[in-house]
């Protein structure tokens, strides 16, 4: 047994690879606009990207409380269940009016986060267990509240999905705000740095004191939370409320655009404005592929082709 | 290529291994400069050097690890680059680190042949593989039912059975990387017997060690590396020891004699006779058998003992991050009521532990991001973080404790060993703490960065803080510390202070409590734990 030198070809990895996790995002979101503006028609109109913009919301806002969740080493698969729970919640509480339906299905959000973070903090089940419950469960309890999909004709909910101020639609400005909103917390407040040191080395963070248990619990609330207002969103646009099908596999949509924004899944790291550009991305991808008739059979394909891509950079770049 | 001034036969079958020139860098150090390293059949070979003398980086590099950034190797005649661990393996490289990589949950014996099962109709042969694998095991003085899962097993019998594994996998050549730091003494005389019948195989052995009494004992040649370079190669009898320690240090050897081999100064004068640390009764479920000690301000206490002695264990139950069964730590005279690390910070206690990388630092955070974070609540207002209050700690420490990087953004991964721990220790000085406990707090780390955490212990104390100092250098521990607390199976068994703290004394004094003390010892804690489990069922 001598054979083993082997010549490898190496090209420099230790760049390129950190370099296209940084700015990949950015380079496949304008490579699709080149190719849109140029092969699609009426791709530059107004109302095009209005559509695209409302479009994206949903994803948009569950990427931010999933790369939240990824940057402390987790993951959260239960969103698309809490989505459908606060869309049942809306229903069964809009008797009491928009206001107290769209409340009851945010505490429901944050409960059903909670319950994620205390299984992860305090009894210390893997993240990918404790949240495939609850999104199992949590679909499941969905349909027992709603058995079928419910329209909703309160004009109130109708107007949050269907309106518009200054031109842009509310669903456009409510996730600028939570965009920012996000952003200020990574950025500049001290549970956006514990998110970050917690995911690098979480006995790091015990043995200086942080305040590790308690920040988890928080993030998977806040993701919880967040879930909640994509699933009050979706379905004032919807202006139905469909537990059975809304949000379904959405998760796996929200993963990758965390991931393919450079957000690492092993945590310690979180890119929140690579995350809304890999939103945009997905989004962009699936609308290209619609627009020139591709069935949408395809559309699972290139996604798929972009997950495998995001992860196989990431991989690249844990291995170091 | 340059001949090399090699001393000592090579042999008389020719090297097995040989290395020219071999260098590996790594962002701002030069880890192997030039190495040139041979390996003959059979030998016994020591590979010395303080830490971060680049041995680790020349191990990984001969066994796949690392690509080399030049230089060549030959294994056996042929020249060689191995791209993977398992190529080096394949080809008969064998290494048994410290921290022994089998899979703990399969058995024994599956892990003594995973890969190379006995096959009988194309299915792993079973009863095969059990009893061969219990008679090879008998060989290396482990008697263990070999159908069990290997996690039962001692760390020391885990040694063995990867040493075997080695073997049976038809290794040429088995690194050892400190074999000896986890084991009994009987498993140590085990271990060098059976270095003993591979030499006679005509396997080579290289056997990395601080342990000097081990070295002379069972290696035949040694080579010493300084700074990623080789600075002796050679017969082992022809060198002393001190030769050998100046050697490792880059000391002149009637240097190291006078003046000691570290930085640190005379005593400390001690402030006031009230501790500002007092801890009294430590006991906890496996390590700690009632250990009590006091600090006072201005002083470096040292805690000495062997590995599992329990020293580790009192510095994180003191710093909140090991639950207790019982025991009182009061600070600055206030008991500290609550046990957990946040409770232990606020007190005025700060622990650099001695897992630099797994509970040190975070890689992909900055120097700045380090250093503030467990500072950051008082570096910030209503949970809003404040660069300016962060940048000027920052900087306040980055000058003082000489941190050298490219720049505080840059990332704490990139850093070498010793500015890494810097950062660390600037992140506990951020605290202003009135007690610090460090935990071999210059492991790993090159000599320059060692000298000056040794003279800024020495300054930390001066200036009034409480210092506990762990260390397996008992250099370092001679003349870092005025007093010198040593344990054994989790106890006191000695206190020497001022003139008493010598070499010879503390030896005597960690060799002390043997025999029948240590049974006596063994018979109360077994009794101990006894009545401990029958608690746990009612």
């Amino acid at each position: 047994m001598t054979a083993i030198g082997m010549p490898a070809v190496r090209v420099d990895r230790t760049r390129a690879v950190p370099w296209l996790q940084e700015y990949g995002v950015y380079i496949g979101v304008a490579a699709l606009l080149v190719f849109n503006l140029v092969f699609t028609p009426h791709f530059l109109s107004l109302e095009n990207f209005r559509t695209q913009a409302v479009q994206v919301t949903p994803v948009l806002i569950l990427s931010l409380g999933m790369a939240l969740v990824i940057a402390t080493g987790g993951i959260d698969l239960s969103v698309g269940s809490v989505m459908a729970l606060s869309a049942a919640m809306i229903s069964l509480y809009l008797g009491y009016g928009p206001v107290v339906a769209v409340l009851v299905a945010l505490v429901a959000g944050a409960a059903a986060g909670a319950v994620n973070g205390a299984l992860v903090a305090f009894a210390g089940v893997q993240a990918i267990v404790a949240t495939l419950a609850m999104m199992i469960g949590g679909r499941g309890l969905s349909l027992v509240l709603l058995p079928q999909l419910d329209g909703i004709r309160n004009p109130g909910i109708r107007e949050l999905g269907a309106g518009e101020a200054l031109g842009v639609p509310y669903l456009v400005w409510i996730s600028a705000v939570l965009v920012a909103v996000v952003v200020f917390v990574v950025r500049r407040t001290v549970f956006g740095r514990r998110i970050v040191a917690i995911g690098g080395n979480r006995r790091a963070g015990e043995l200086s004191g942080l305040p590790v248990r308690r920040t988890l619990l928080v993030v998977y609330v806040l993701c919880g939370l967040l879930a909640a207002v994509a699933g009050v969103l979706a379905t004032a646009r919807l202006q139905a409320s469909d537990p059975n099908s809304i949000g379904r596999l959405i998760e796996l949509s929200a993963i990758t655009a965390v991931v393919v924004g450079g957000t690492p899944l092993q945590g310690g790291r979180v890119r929140i404005a690579g995350t809304v550009a890999g939103a945009v991305l997905m989004q962009l991808l699936v609308s290209t592929l619609i627009k020139h008739d591709l069935p949408p059979s395809w559309t699972q394909i290139a996604q798929t082709a972009v997950i495998i891509a995001a992860v196989y950079v990431a991989r690249e770049r844990g291995r170091k | 290529m340059t001949a090399t001034a090699e001393q000592g036969g090579a042999g008389a079958a020719g090297p097995v291994l040989r290395t020219r020139g071999l260098t590996k860098r790594f962002p701002g150090v030069l880890a192997l400069d030039g190495v040139d390293f041979d390996l003959s059949h059979g030998e016994v070979h020591a590979l010395v050097g303080e830490n971060g003398a680049g041995k680790s980086t020349l191990i990984k590099v001969l066994t796949g690890v690392y690509a080399p950034d030049g230089g060549e190797m030959r294994y056996r005649g042929e020249a060689v680059r191995f791209d993977a661990p398992l190529r080096a393996q394949q080809a008969g490289i064998s290494t048994i680190y410290q921290e022994v990589n089998l899979i703990p949950l399969l058995s024994v014996a599956r892990n003594l042949f995973l890969g190379r099962e006995p096959r009988r109709f194309g299915l792993i042969d079973f009863a095969r593989m059990h009893s061969e694998a219990a008679g090879i095991l008998r060989d290396y003085g482990v008697d263990v039912d070999v159908t069990r899962p290997l996690q039962g097993l001692s760390m020391g019998a885990r040694q063995m059975v990867a040493l075997a594994r080695a073997v049976v996998a038809d290794a040429r050549v088995v690194i050892m990387d400190e074999p000896t730091s986890s084991l009994e003494p009987r498993e140590v005389e085990t271990l060098f017997s059976v270095i003993g019948g591979l030499r006679e195989r005509g396997i080579t052995v290289v056997y990395v060690s601080h342990r000097l009494d081990e070295l002379y004992r069972i290696c035949d040649r040694v080579t010493v590396l300084r700074d990623g370079r080789v600075v002796h190669t050679g017969a082992l009898a022809d060198l002393d020891r001190l030769g050998l320690i100046s050697l490792m240090l880059g000391r002149d050897a009637k240097e190291v004699e006078r003046q000691g081999a570290t930085t640190f100064g005379g005593p400390h004068e001690r402030r006031a006779e009230e501790p500002v640390l007092v801890a009294d009764g430590l006991r906890d479920r496996r390590r700690l058998h009632g250990v009590s000690l006091a600090i006072r301000p201005g002083e470096v206490l040292g805690l000495g003992g062997l590995l599992g002695s329990g020293r580790t264990e009192t510095a994180r139950a003191i710093a909140g991050a090991m639950p207790l069964r019982s025991g009182r730590i009061t600070v600055a005279g206030v008991p500290l009521r609550r046990r957990s690390t946040a409770a232990a910070i606020a007190a005025g206690v700060s622990m650099l532990p001695e897992d630099r990388k797994s509970e040190g630092i975070i890689p992909e955070l900055s120097v700045r991001e380090n250093i503030a974070l467990a500072a950051m609540p008082r570096l910030s207002r209503f949970g809003l973080v404040s660069e300016r209050r962060i940048d000027r700690v920052v900087d306040v420490f980055v000058e003082r404790l000489r941190i050298k990087s490219a720049g505080t953004r840059q990332k704490v991964a990139e850093l070498s060993g010793g500015n890494q721990q810097k950062v660390l220790l600037a992140r506990w000085l951020a605290l202003d703490p009135k007690v610090l406990l460090l935990d071999e707090p210059t492991r790993g780390i090159d000599v320059g960065a060692k000298a000056e955490v040794q003279r800024l212990v020495d300054e930390l104390a001066a200036e009034g803080l409480g210092v506990l100092l762990i260390s397996s250098d008992l250099e370092e521990l001679i003349e870092g510390a005025d007093r010198v607390v040593v344990l054994k199976d989790g106890a006191v068994v000695d206190e020497l202070s001022g003139e008493e703290v010598s070499e010879g004394a503390l030896m005597r004094a960690i060799a002390a409590g043997d025999g029948d003390a240590a049974a006596t010892d063994a018979a109360a804690e077994a009794a101990e734990e006894g009545s401990a489990g029958a608690e746990g069922v009612r």
